[in-house]
């Protein structure tokens, strides 16, 4: 059981010798066992706070603890799933899923078996010895689920699990993924593009603005859990919405203003030898 | 599983014997067509039937034997010890731009240099015993690897590394389950072209200086014994262990990587 607490977390990413603040003055907290969703435009620094939270970068300044211990280097009290399953083609589906145990040395037979059982629970079970690109995206996504829960992490992090889909099957497997969380019970926070997506999977939606990103609301979701597809309906759930969209369209966040700033930035980062495929200015836009 | 493996074998036999099989077989009618139409005498160029037939002759009597296996054990170890050390190095240039740095210059310059013209040097200093082959076995046979692993390391997708680090892989861990796993279908395209250039490493050391194998059979062959028939068949079997080892490490690719590529 885990309660997440940023205080006042700053990063910067240095280009040209000069520093570029990516997130700035970030507090929220997010209790034990609840899920908080975190949106914000292109550019607001999303994907580079779960990597904080997950202790795959350091924080410049402020403090980011897990029930009052500071998050360490690539902490292993997180599980992270990233945009993109990240299966290894090499690998079949349960051994993917059963990777993560491999590398601490827990016996073949014994991680096989929990691998089996995390497909089972993530509904991939029939593709366990499938190779991932057998598989469509949807249930590879499932199996790098299945894969973060290997180590039986206390907080799980998820960077736009499901960006990759279509609106329906997205809706179908956010269904899915809080009756995993139920039966799970670890603290959740979950990045995404989606205004829906964020008050039905969360108990806290916050708000980030463009660069840098800066906490520009925490809006509570009093809706009650389960929570089933009629919740779509409830006045509650429209008012949060509402209540996100207006704090989004505050700051200039239409997605072509933010991508026409960032896109110098890249440049930057690229020719500053920044990886192609590490984007804190998350390039795939697909919006709500 | 051998249920599995049979239509495997099958495609495998479809796909890549036969084809050799009929390439052959078109050889050896043009062969024959050539000796016909240019009425050329045994000892400029011997008719297919009389190669095959002295080819059975040499194996049948025991003299092809011995050279085959010397041949083959300069192949092995060559290409075992360049093959390696084209991994090793290659690695670490990869991951390192100070070793890339300094030591690709060595590396282009001894490409570079003719390995023909090092062969008798290496022989001098060697002896015309085995050491001598496997070194230029290995020389020639480590560049296509080492390239290969380079292209092969450094095309890694980052993301693959993250994850690694997200799950506190160890330095070794990454390289064996993330690095090299990921590059493997590049280093075995460079292994499929270090295994024909084996051969003629193999071939042209034997040249240079030894008491056996089948390099040194073709000079036998040519001048000493006059016997151009048998310097034929020793050509033919030096073509069909090429061909075989390179249907080796096709095999092997395909046992390796053939199941997710």
């Amino acid at each position: 059981m885990a309660t997440i607490k940023l205080d006042s977390v700053f990063r910067a990413y240095t280009i040209d010798g000069a520093p570029l603040p990516v997130l700035e003055d970030i507090t929220f907290e997010v209790l034990t066992g609840g899920v908080v969703a975190v949106v914000g435009p292109n550019g607001s620094g999303k994907s580079t706070l779960l990597r904080l939270i997950a202790g795959l970068l350091p924080a410049d300044r402020g403090q980011i603890t897990i029930d009052g211990r500071s998050v360490g280097d690539a902490d292993q009290r997180v599980g992270l799933v990233f945009q993109e399953p990240r299966l290894l083609p090499w690998r079949k589906v349960i051994d993917n899923v059963a990777f993560p145990l491999e590398l601490v040395g827990v016996a073949a037979a014994e991680r096989r078996e929990r691998a089996r059982s995390l497909l089972d629970l993530v509904g991939v079970a029939a593709f366990a010895d499938a190779y991932p690109q057998q598989l469509s995206g949807g249930m590879r996504q499932r199996a790098a689920i299945a894969r973060a829960l290997a180590r039986n992490p206390e907080v799980l992090l998820l960077d736009e699990p499901f960006s990759a889909l279509d609106a329906l099957t997205r809706e179908r497997f956010d269904m899915e993924l809080l009756d995993l969380w139920q039966r799970i019970g670890a603290t959740v926070v979950v990045v995404t593009h989606s205004i829906s997506e964020a008050v039905f999977l969360a108990d806290e939606v916050v708000v980030l603005s463009a660069r840098p990103g800066r906490v520009t609301a925490r809006i509570p979701v009093p809706l009650p859990r389960p929570r089933t597809p009629q919740i779509y309906e409830a006045p509650a759930f429209a008012r949060a919405a509402a209540e996100i969209r207006a704090r989004l369209a505050g700051t200039p966040t239409e997605d072509a203003d933010a991508e026409a700033a960032a896109a110098p930035v890249r440049d930057v980062l690229e020719r500053a030898g920044a990886p192609a495929w590490f984007d804190p200015f998350g390039g795939s836009g697909t919006g709500a | 599983m051998s249920a599995a493996v049979r239509p495997v074998r099958g495609r495998f036999l479809r796909s890549t014997a036969l084809p050799i099989v009929l390439a052959a077989v078109v050889f050896a009618l043009v062969w024959k067509a050539v000796v016909v139409i240019g009425n050329f005498p045994t000892f400029i160029l011997p008719p297919p039937e009389m190669v095959a037939g002295r080819l059975v002759d040499a194996w049948l009597a025991g003299t092809m034997t011995p050279h085959v296996i010397a041949t083959l054990s300069e192949i092995g170890w060559g290409f075992l010890v360049g093959g390696s050390l084209g991994v090793l190095i290659g690695y670490l240039l990869a991951r390192s731009p100070l070793a890339e740095r300094l030591l690709s210059p060595y590396l282009v310059a001894a490409q570079a240099t003719p390995i023909l013209a090092l062969a008798p040097l290496l022989v001098l200093w060697l002896g015309t015993g085995l050491a001598a082959k496997v070194v230029i076995c290995a020389l020639i046979v480590f560049f296509p690897v080492v390239i290969a692993t380079i292209v092969g390391i450094r095309s890694v997708d980052g993301r693959l590394l993250e994850l690694g680090r997200s799950l506190r892989a160890t330095r070794w861990q990454v390289v064996r389950h993330l690095e090299f796993p990921a590059a493997l279908p590049q280093i075995l395209g460079g292994m499929r072209v270090g295994a024909t250039l084996a051969v003629i490493g193999a071939i042209v050391g034997e040249w240079a200086g030894a008491d056996r194998g089948l390099g040194y059979l073709i000079n036998l062959s040519r001048s000493s014994l006059f016997d151009i028939p048998l310097m034929f068949a020793t050509l033919v079997t030096i073509a069909a262990i090429g061909v075989l080892l390179y249907l080796a490490v096709v095999l092997v690719e395909r046992a390796l990587v053939g199941s997710w590529r």
